[in-house]
């Protein structure tokens, strides 16, 4: 439970952060630590530099800028909570942000680190899918924005560039006759999640205009279910419906086993946090 | 004012036995000044770490210290080979066994202690712990009890090949440790033969752990110039700690101190003896220096003294009316790689044989034996007597089958068996005397409460609409308050509880007692047995505990023996007080003392009012003015060896209603009716209450050790191992019937496990109610939401239309 031993610098700005990540082999920024810290007591990871980007203003803040609400990756989880510009704008973010976790971690835990960790049991990158979010990535050779769809590859790899830093997330204003749904299923306070379904639904009268089902903790990553959004896409969604879409759910997963449940187990979740999501999200389009 | 309300006033400002007066440990506690053994800094003090291996079972090919040798700060490295010549490689169990220090030649479980480093600070420790290099052979893993005996098993214990006179039976196999039987068998098996109805029901009790908040640790300090050793550690038991350190080490008891502070939690977790303490007291002793280990949470959870891992079978024999004729129970137990449980000598399953529970039972069999396996060693009672709650388990589980397979209400089934109040003190056919009790009226009260009929109806309805909706009942008897030294020792020591009171010339009062608190509150709750006895207020008792150089010899607090054995102890050296001053009183009044009699705090003189003394002033009389021919001063010592154990019982009911979709359970209703007798302090025993069910909680729902088949142990963190906060808890209903004991000193009986031990049939019978429609009559532990899924998708109730 004691870390390896490790430098740390503390980085005054994003510029700053970007050269210390450069200059220091294998480092690591620390963003809350709610993931890395427990990693490197465990010494399943153990970084030789960890850059804390805690003190850096400009990654924190939430604003409205039009049709977009920008949010700094230093974000925490309780500000995410406390935003009245997301509780307005993006009560989807906020409804997820309620979930992760425990009290503790969220006054901690921010939006940036839970995105580019690479836990697949990480909550936001599935949020970031059904929203989607854009990601504004800041290198050595300048900025450059990502959509969130295909950032993801993998458990703990994602696309972000060497010595790349996360510095905002771009999110859409919720429309009319836009709806969203977030179900997750745990085992208690401060777990992963066993499954979890943030899903965004526009509907066109009664017609299914789009939909993006996305998927916590059933596969290597975050992953958004497109068969099942294919089988929704375009119609007028009824019960019959959804539990196609909800076995295409079940098709998408590919989840580890472990003492949360099995395979079958987790994905059958799945379609369940999908299917309350959609059901939440169809009620709330059609307002 | 008259008469009776000054009476009453004096009696409620001494805040004595009944008053549901504030905790005084807390005002420490909530301010964050507790003291416990982490907090102890002692100059030049070093820390010990343990280098644990990565496997379950494997030879050591070789150790090399050398690199951590070489990092800066640190001291020593020590193996069994350094421990051999002191002969401290290996140590004696609570069970008669023997346990591993340091792992000699062979690891036997995932984690044990192969080597220990002494550096600067536990950061230099824990980077030397790395440094060690350790050469292991993998041997096959034992991991499956049920085949610990087969022909073909791995051997793991080697330095017992051959031995086949186990410390408790015969051994009929190398991984065997004792076979243990109560009862009559040939007696049950005719009355099994010819019964009209019988019912067998398979039960697996999972290995758990108690996990406390604080985690087990010690400062272990060698005064070389003194040859004194004190040791601070978080120990239930510090009087037989010190008596085992004596034996192990040759030093005299007179100079040995065992010191335990608070404790953050113990639930039968510190009981026992473990490796990181002996290791810590001889490398101060070698080194000259106090010495340091604290475990971390994976280190608590996966090594120190695991609970349960009984595989039970329950059977009964009735008569189509549902009234029990003979119980059989059989026990296979996983001890894991040691035999350490924490039991009286007597008795290898611990109690047991109280597994008739509250029933009328006229014979019944009880076959227990316990293997070894590649797991930690442990097995000591969490929050329970020993094998109480597996006792409880099996029996309640099993009459829950009968009343099933009869089509009986498992009230109604609880009704015809019970033992009647007018049976009592009732001789159980396993040779426990329940010395009191009424099931029925109590059973009555919560089925009253809850509208039983109603919940019934109501679960009709759901089940035609196709919901899941379950009810569950349990009606256990406890035995607490070991023990009555004729049957309980522990190390040939009887299980006896002391406290010695001493009376300061204005009245004050200081008290310590052989027993320990961890969070039970005996601060507060033994001040008021005094004040009651004595007629002075609890805020002016000061009680002290846990310090062997000045409490009075007891064997600690576990199996809620604190108010049943040490709380006897000090009314009845409270009562010897008592005594002593009626006759400084009469001295003083000038009367014979059979003319005085007592009220609330002082003595009068019968019929002449106004001539009395209160005991504040005999108290100051006690060192000035005492009869001619008597001792001055006023102080009392007892030691209570108990007559009895003490019977507590309950009756608790849950209701739960089961999500279809994700298995989970939602616990709608928990009520639960306790009676221990005489209450103390109400408020404390709701607390202990409160406490004993979110845990039994934990272990129904979540709480498991789980092993992979190379003896991996899955889940030794909190992200996995299941403890419940204020999200997950139910809330609960607390009730109360009061039968005292007939053989306390104050009809006492002990409370703090009762909650425990009740409510975790209690889950698993509205589980299991919640399928029983559907021929289901048991599921095993945890019921989690994964396991219960399982259930709902096998018997295909999870489609969707």
């Amino acid at each position: 439970m004691i870390p390896a031993e490790f430098e740390y610098h503390k980085a005054t700005s994003i510029q700053d952060a970007i050269n210390q990540l450069g200059a220091h082999e294998d480092s690591k920024l620390l963003a809350g630590g709610h993931s890395l810290l427990p990693m490197m007591k465990l010494r399943f990871a153990e970084p030789p530099t960890l850059i804390d980007i805690n003190g850096i203003e400009e990654l924190r803040g939430i604003r409205l800028e039009g049709d977009t609400i920008c949010i700094g990756a230093m974000t925490t989880e309780n500000e995410l909570i406390e935003s009245e510009i997301l509780q307005q704008h993006c009560p989807l973010l906020v409804e997820a942000a309620r979930l992760v976790a425990d009290p503790q971690v969220r006054n901690r835990g921010t939006i940036g680190g839970d995105v580019v960790h690479g836990d697949p049991g990480n909550d936001h990158p599935a949020v970031m899918l059904a929203l989607d979010a854009t990601l504004v990535l800041q290198g050595p050779g300048g900025e450059r924005q990502q959509p969130a769809n295909g950032f993801f590859l993998g458990t703990y790899w994602n696309d972000l560039q060497e010595h790349e830093i996360l510095v905002e997330l771009r999110v859409p204003v919720i429309r009319q006759g836009v709806g969203h749904g977030y179900s997750k299923l745990k085992r208690k306070t401060g777990d992963y999640a066993v499954a979890g379904s943030p899903v965004v639904v526009e509907l066109d009268g009664d017609v299914c205009r789009d939909i993006r089902i996305a998927l916590t903790n059933v596969a290597p990553m975050a992953i958004r279910a497109e068969a099942a959004e294919n089988v929704l896409r375009g119609k007028v969604i009824d019960d019959a419906l959804i539990e196609q879409a909800a076995a295409e759910v079940i098709a998408a997963c590919d989840p580890a086993e472990d003492l949360r449940g099995d395979i079958q187990y987790k994905s059958h979740m799945a379609a369940e946090m999908a299917r309350r999501s959609i059901r939440a999200a169809l009620q709330q389009a059609r307002g | 004012m008259d008469n009776a309300a000054e009476v009453q006033e004096r009696e409620d400002s001494i805040k004595g036995v009944g008053c549901s007066r504030k905790r005084k440990e807390d005002a420490r506690f909530v301010q964050g000044t507790g003291r416990y053994t982490d907090d102890l800094k002692l100059p030049g003090m070093l820390f010990a770490d343990m280098v644990r291996s990565p496997y379950a079972h494997a030879r050591i090919k070789s150790i090399n210290k050398e690199k951590a040798l070489a990092l800066p700060g640190v001291h020593a490295v020590l193996t069994a080979d350094d421990l051999k010549p002191l002969n401290l490689h290996w140590m004696p169990t609570l069970a008669g066994d023997v346990q591993a220090v340091l792992a000699d030649e062979k690891v036997h479980f995932q984690y044990q202690e192969v080597a220990v480093v002494i550096a600067d600070d536990r950061y230099i420790a824990a980077d030397a712990i790395e440094l060690v290099e350790v050469e292991y052979e993998e041997l096959d893993v034992l991991v499956d009890p049920h085949r610990s005996m087969d022909d073909d098993a791995p051997i793991l214990r080697e330095d017992l090949v051959g031995k086949m006179d186990g410390a408790h039976s015969k051994r009929v196999h190398d991984n065997h440790i004792f076979n243990w039987q109560a009862g009559e068998k040939e007696a049950t098996d005719r009355v099994f033969e010819q019964a009209e109805i019988t019912v067998k029901q398979e039960m697996y009790y999972p290995r758990v752990h108690p996990c406390p908040m604080e985690t087990c640790g010690c400062v272990a300090s060698f005064d070389k110039i003194n040859e004194h050793l004190t040791v601070h550690l978080t120990s239930q038991a510090p009087h037989v700690v010190r008596t085992v350190v004596s034996m192990l080490s040759g030093i005299p008891e007179s100079k040995i101190r065992i010191v335990s502070p608070d404790i953050g939690g113990g639930f039968g977790n510190k009981v026992g003896i473990y490796p990181g303490y002996v290791v810590s007291i001889v490398a101060s002793i070698v080194l000259g220096v106090p010495v340091k280990w604290v475990e971390d949470r994976m280190e608590n959870i996966s090594t120190t003294a695991f609970a349960r891992d009984y595989h039970m079978t329950g059977e009964l024999a009735a008569d189509s009316e549902g009234r029990i004729k003979a119980l059989r129970v059989n026990v296979l137990a996983d001890h894991g790689a040691f035999d350490a449980c924490a039991d009286p000598s007597k008795f290898p399953a611990g109690l047991m044989h109280i597994c008739t529970g509250s029933y009328d039972i006229p014979v019944a069999h009880l076959n227990v034996d316990g293997v070894y396996t590649n797991k930690a060693p442990g097995g000591v009672a969490y929050r329970c007597s020993f094998r109480v709650t597996e006792a409880v388990y099996v029996i309640e589980r099993t009459i829950d089958v009968l009343a099933q397979k009869l089509g009986i209400d498992k009230a109604e089934i609880r009704r015809r068996n019970f033992v009647k109040a007018e049976q009592f003190p009732y001789q159980t056919c396993l040779g426990w005397e329940l010395d009191s009790g009424d099931y029925h009226t109590a059973l009555e009260k919560v089925l009253d409460a809850v509208d039983y009929e109603a919940l019934r109806k109501e679960q009709q309805e759901k089940r035609a609409q196709g919901e899941l909706m379950g009810i569950g009942l349990c009606t256990f008897t406890e035995i607490v308050g070991a023990g009555p030294s004729r049957n309980c020792d522990i190390l040939g020591v009887g299980m006896f509880d002391s406290a010695e009171i001493r009376v300061h010339p204005t009245g004050s009062v200081m008290a310590r007692m052989g027993t320990i608190t961890q969070g039970q509150g005996h601060q507060t709750t033994y001040a008021q047995i005094i004040a009651t006895e004595l007629g002075i207020s609890s805020d002016e008792i000061s009680i002290e505990e846990g310090d062997t150089d000045t409490a009075p010899y007891g064997l600690g607090t576990y199996g809620s023996r604190s108010t049943p054995v040490g709380g006897a102890a000090t009314a009845v050296a409270a009562r010897k007080i008592r005594a002593k001053a009626q006759k400084i009183a009469a001295h003083l009044l000038e009367v014979s003392e059979n003319d005085l009699e007592w009220e609330v705090d002082r003595f009068k003189v019968k019929g002449v009012p106004g001539q009395e003394k209160t005991m504040k002033e005999v108290a100051w009389a006690a060192y000035n003015n005492v009869p001619e021919g008597m001792e001055p001063g006023l102080e009392a010592v007892d030691y209570y060896d108990p007559p009895n154990f003490t019977y507590p019982f309950g009756i608790y009911l849950c209701v739960v209603d089961i999500d279809k979709a994700t298995g989970e359970t939602s616990v709608r209703r928990f009520y639960a009716l306790d009676d221990c007798g005489t209450r103390i302090n109400p408020m404390i025993i709701e607390g202990q209450i409160h406490g004993g069910l979110t845990e039994g909680f934990a272990v129904a729902m979540g709480q498991e050790m789980p092993f992979d088949e190379q003896g991996n142990l899955l889940g030794n963190t909190l992200m996995d191992y299941f403890v419940p906060t204020f999200v997950e808890t139910p809330h609960w209903e607390t009730d109360y019937t009061v039968t005292p004991s007939p053989h306390h000193p104050l009809g006492a009986k002990g409370v703090a496990e009762s909650p425990h031990v009740g409510s975790i049939p209690c889950f698993t019978s509205a589980v299991v109610d919640a399928f029983a429609h559907l021929d289901v009559t048991h599921m095993n532990m945890p019921h989690s939401a994964y396991r219960v899924w399982q259930k709902v998708h096998e018997l295909g109730l999870d489609q969707h239309a």
